[in-house]
Order: structure tokens, then sequence, then C-alpha cells
């Protein structure tokens, strides 16, 4: 498949795993290969751990407004911005917006918003949802990629919308909530990366939330990612054989050993969420260190764009 | 919290096992996909092969662990604790296994202080009870707290084991007995139950204006329910806020033991390193680190002879060697990641779980994970 084709095929891509399996790191990598393309990048980070503009290179955190995280070169017009889009002050925005403006800083202070979001359920999710999709009509982005909260949270962030507009008929909030489903199930506007590690939990995880993301929200999922997936060394297992037993550190032995045998269960989890999950995958390497950089992302997008332009199209 | 010098002589594994030995409550905490429930489960088991009798509660709907656990087949696990079957019964110890069900707990609580069974059940009919019981951010934390409490009463167990939510604030758990308790004072809920009460007409009519802008908003439903609930739980709250006191006393109290639960990633430990912090700021500094799945170091570092060698067999060595060096940089670089967190903690003890060769989830991979985390491997 033609990855500028892929990068295109919806305006906003929401990113959705279990905690831990490196969601932020697939956001930033398909914001940085799609930057590559020429196409206008927006991240945007719920109220997560903050790691994701770091990640992109930047000195701090994302905040509420656009911060250019790679600007346009010479060679190509492509770039990533990212922001910090957070339930609270989507609600108070929302309140600010519906006549509320002299009180909503009260209301959110003596706890009153929590009453009110407790009364209708998924209205911060709503409201988060709304803002999304008030940034991808807007048109000033080619691409815009959320780093969703966490599976379970997922689907519930997701269905929000569809509960809201099947319980609330009337109102400003129903408005938003049916346009937020109508954006949520149009696959030429918006699709779900699931992400997912190799390993046996974080599959049985990604095909439950898969399927209940189709079910109860009518999403298309896009090509789900497999992270972390030791590069394969096709010549370790003979090299072990081959190698004398006498003489030999057994550090060696040891390190092939435990490399073999997670390669072997890898690939068991990769054929395992082939046949629970009848989606292409895109297997993106484990990195050999334990805090990513910049570097490391260059180098998740050389991969990324290489499994995508080997998909079928 | 009172634990002596933790750092002499002894070994992580030792310093854990005691922890194990002599607390009544443990509680795992750190980001998602750590390995909370894993280590909160190998921790009970290893207090039930000392002779006590542990209950581990998970709040995560991990079905693996039922299976893990021998109960699967049994319906899984539920809010009412289940002996789990053990090979070795020779001893007193007992492990017994349970799944918060926060609607249940809160059930519970909203029988627990009724007057009376009719007002119980018109909470209970609710929808907005129903939404708070299911969504109220910090509910399924308080109800962690609450059941955590009610185990640590009753008389079957000696210690209990939890798994906090795998929320970003981890440390919600500490404060939610305290944000219910706002919750039930603050000035909206006062002025929705105020048309019952006499002589407050003024907020009443300040009230209503509120809440008819409010109900523009949100839609009259959700408030008409709301109101409804706020009338119905009156005369509740002392008893709900007593509660919530007596569970905050015993989270802080030194009975209660918290094990910070991490693995060796960048935004893992960063997060490890702000939950420590907040601990230490709560009076309830954590008492043991547990770093998990650990590249494992592959020692002594290998030599590099290669003299009265075949080619083919240079070759070969060659590769393993490679492979060697890409797995060494990552448990090298995992240690660097670790170091801030350990350095900061000095005090505290910090055990190491190694990444196995697959993945935990049978009893004998939890029995695996014993063997590194207390020292027996």
């Amino acid at each position: 498949m033609d990855p500028l084709q892929f990068f295109a095929s919806s305006r906003l891509v929401i990113v959705a795993g279990k905690g831990g399996v490196g969601k932020t790191t697939v956001t930033a990598t398909m914001a940085i290969a799609a930057a590559r393309l020429g196409r206008r990048v927006l991240v945007v980070e719920m109220e997560g751990a903050g790691s994701l503009g770091p990640l992109l290179g930047s000195d701090r955190a994302l905040g509420p407004q656009d911060a250019v995280l790679r600007s346009a070169t010479d060679d190509h017009s492509g770039m990533v911005l990212g922001r910090v889009v957070s339930p609270g002050e989507a609600l108070t925005d929302y309140l600010n917006d519906h006549g509320l403006r002299r009180l909503s800083g009260r209301l959110v202070k003596s706890g009153i918003v929590d009453v009110v979001a407790t009364a209708a359920p998924g209205l911060d999710d709503i409201l988060v949802l709304g803002k999304l999709k008030q940034l991808e009509r807007a048109g000033e982005y080619d691409l815009i990629v959320l780093d969703a909260p966490a599976a379970g949270h997922a689907v519930t962030f997701l269905r929000s919308a569809k509960g809201l507009a099947d319980s609330v008929t009337v109102g400003p909030i129903a408005t938003q909530a049916r346009d937020v489903l109508e954006l949520l199930r149009d696959p030429t506007r918006c699709q779900v990366v699931l992400v997912t590690l190799p390993e046996e939990t974080p599959v049985n995880e990604v095909v439950e939330t898969a399927f209940a993301l189709e079910e109860d929200v009518g999403v298309q999922l896009a090509p789900v990612v497999v992270n972390g997936l030791y590069p394969d060394r096709p010549d370790l297992g003979s090299a072990l054989d081959a190698v004398p037993r006498r003489g030999i550190d057994d550090a060696l032995i040891r390190a092939a050993q435990f490399r073999l045998a997670r390669q072997e269960q890898q690939d068991e989890q990769v054929d395992r969420l082939l046949a629970l999950l009848p989606l292409p995958q895109l297997h993106l390497p484990f990195r050999f260190t334990a805090g990513l950089t910049m570097s490391d992302v260059e180098a998740l997008a050389d991969r990324l764009l290489d499994q995508v332009s080997a998909l079928a199209a | 919290m009172t634990d002596g010098p933790t750092g002499e002589e002894r070994s992580p594994g030792q310093a854990l096992s005691r922890i194990v030995a002599e607390r009544s409550i443990i509680v795992c905490c750190g980001s998602g996909g750590v390995g909370k429930t894993t280590a909160a489960a190998v921790l009970a088991a290893e207090a039930a092969e000392q002779g006590r009798r542990a209950v581990v509660v998970t709040i995560d709907p991990a079905r693996r662990l039922a299976d893990a656990l021998g109960l699967g087949a049994a319906g899984g696990l539920t809010n009412e604790p289940a002996l789990v079957p053990r090979a070795d019964t020779s001893g007193a110890g007992e492990l017994w296994a349970a799944m918060l069900d926060t609607k249940v707990t809160f059930d519970r609580l909203v029988e627990l202080y009724s007057p009376d069974p009719a007002q119980a059940e018109r909470i209970k009919g609710n929808t907005f009870y129903r939404n708070i019981s299911g969504a109220l951010s910090g509910t399924q934390e308080y109800m962690a707290a609450e059941k955590l409490y009610e185990l640590h009463a009753d008389e079957r167990f000696e210690l209990v084991v939890v798994d906090t939510p795998p929320t970003r604030n981890a440390l919600n758990f500490l404060e939610a007995p305290a944000r219910l308790t706002r919750f039930l004072d603050h000035r909206l809920y006062r002025a929705l139950t105020a048309p019952t009460r006499v002589g407050l007409r003024a907020v009443n009519v300040a009230a209503q204006a509120l809440l008819r802008t409010l109900s523009r908003v949100v839609g009259s439903d959700a408030i008409t329910d709301a109101v409804a609930f706020f009338q119905a739980f009156e005369g509740m709250e002392d008893g709900f806020r007593q509660r919530a006191d007596d569970v905050d006393r015993l989270l802080r109290s030194p009975e209660t033991a918290y094990v910070l639960v991490t693995a060796p990633r960048q935004d893992t430990v960063e997060e490890a390193r702000y939950f420590a912090r907040r601990l230490m700021d709560s009076g309830t500094p954590p008492a043991a680190v547990i770093a998990n799945r650990v590249h494992p170091p592959f020692q002594p570092a290998p030599s590099a002879s290669r003299r009265r060698r075949s080619a083919e067999a240079r070759a070969a060595l060659t590769e393993l060697e490679a492979n060697w060096a890409e797995l060494q940089a990552v448990a090298d670089g995992e240690a660097a990641v670790l170091a801030p967190l350990t350095d900061r903690l000095a005090d505290v003890p910090v055990a190491t779980v190694p990444l196995l060769a697959t993945d935990v989830h049978d009893l004998a991979g939890l029995a695996e994970v014993a063997d590194h985390l207390f020292d027996r491997a």
C-alpha cells in the first residue's frame, strides 16, 4: 500500500491499547512517518503522563496550545504539532460556551462539575471527542493522532458517544453526541489503531477491545500494531547448535537460549493474534534500550513506512 | 513507619519476606501494565507459605489470575473471597482470592447506613446512584479501600493484599475516602437537599436557578435523578463520613505497607518516582520496591578468545556474542533507568524480578516469580 494513501485515508487516528504496550511511542512514530511524507500532523495527548512531547524532541510536556515539535524543512512541508486536550478543560470550555461563563471556575473548584459529570456519565469524554471533531473539521491539519486512554477506558471513552446519543435526546449534548458518533463511524474521517505486545495477556486484551469497539461503537479498525518484537536473529538457533559446548562462556549460551525462547513465544502470539483477529498487522521492533529517544522514533518510523508499504492495497 | 534501619545486611528478598510476615495490609501500587496483579498474588501466596491466612483482592478483572490460581473453573473471582486450592496443605497457611465488585461493595455500604430497607432500595434504584457506583472518578479507589477495610476486619484473614486500580494517579486510593466526604459535603449537595428542610428558602431559590441552567446544558432527566438521589441519601452522610475516616486511618497506620511496583522503562520509572514522592508526602513511604520484568544480565561477560576454533565455530560464536551484546545493552540501559528511583529511595529495599523466558499465567509461573522475588532462584 502506498504510505501516503495510508496516512490520507482518514484525518483522525485514535491510538488505543493496554497500559505499557507503547501507545505513546506508536503515536509519535505515526506522526513522524506522516510528516516525512509531507503531512501536517497534530498529535493530541489526553491527561497522560506528559511523555509525548519529550519523545518528539520537545524539552517540556505538551500544553493546551499547539506547540511545534517538528517544523517544515526545505525538503518537505511536513510538520508535527502537539497539544493536550483534557476532559477538565473541555468541560470548562463547554460550560463557558453555554452561558455558565461566570460560574464555570467556581463550578470546577467546588466539585459541582463532578456532580454534573456523574449525572451524565461520559459527558467529559464526549467533550474531548467534541473538541477533536472541531479540530478535524477546522481543516488545519492533514492528520490528527490521538494518544487515547488505556484499553478498558478506551472502550468506555469511545462508547460514551453512543451512550449519550441514546439517553439524551434533545439539547446541545445530544447534538454533540450525535456529531461525534457520526465522526467515529465514518471510516473516511476516523480510524482506530490498536497497539499490543506479542504476549499472552496483551493479545487477549486487544482482541477483546477490537470486538467491543467494532460492535458497540461501529468504528473502523486500522491495521493492528504489534510493538516490541525482538528483531529476528535467523542464525541464532543454528549458531547455538554449531558452537562447541566446551570452553564456551555459559553467559553466551544462556543469553541465546533466553532469546530463542522469547522469540518462539512471540511467534506463537503473533500467529494467535492473526487467528483471533482478522486484521492486517504492522510489526514494530523492540528497541534495545530502556529509554526511547527521538532517534528511536525516527528508526521506528522507517520501519513503520516499510511495513505499510508491504500491506496489501 | 518504624521499619528499623531497613538497609542493614538484609537482602531485598528477605526484607520483602519480613513485610509479608509482619504487616496486615499490603497495597501494591504503580502504573498500568507493570504487573501489580501478579505481584499481589505472589505476595499473598508467600504469606500462605509462611503459615498466614492471606487474601488477595484484585481490581483488574484478570481472568488469567483466576485461572492461574485454579479458580477459573469455579466461575472465576468474585466479590466474595474464595479459598485457593494449594498443593501444600500441611501448614496453617491459607490463600484466598477475591475480585472487587465496586457496585456490590457500594450497595452493601448503602444497606449498612440506611435507616430502613425501603430507603436502601430507593437509593439503589436511582439512576444517579448507579452512575456514581459505576463511574464517579475515584469511586473504584474508594470501594477498593472500603473492601480492604472490610476484609481487614474479617477474622478469617491475617493479611490483605490489594492491587490498586491502574489509574494515572494511583494514589487517588489514599485520597478516595476524603474525596467522597467532600462530595457529600459540598454546597450543591446541600442546596439540592434543601427543599426538604425548613427555613432555607433563599438557598433554595438560588439552587433552583442553578439547576435550571444546568438542566439546559446536560439535560433535565440527569438533574432530576441527582436531586432524587440526594434527597434519598439524606441522613446517611454521617455514617458514610465516619466510615471514610476509619478507612483513612487504616490506610495510614503502620500495619499497612505500600509496595511500589515498576518496570524498567523510562516513563514507568518516572511515574514510580512520582508515586514514591506522593507516598512520602502522605507520611506512608514505600516499604519496598518491586522492579518487574527486568532483562536478566547474563554474567560473567564472555571473553572473546577464538584460538583453535574452526571457521564455522568462529562464525557461530560471533552470532552468540552479537546476541549477548544486544541483551546486555538493554540490561545496562534498564539499570540506568532504574538508578534514579533506587538512589532516591536509598533506604527502601528493591527486589527485582527478571523478564522470564515465558509469560506468567499459571501457578508454576507465580512460583517462579516468587523464587526470584524472595531470593530463592
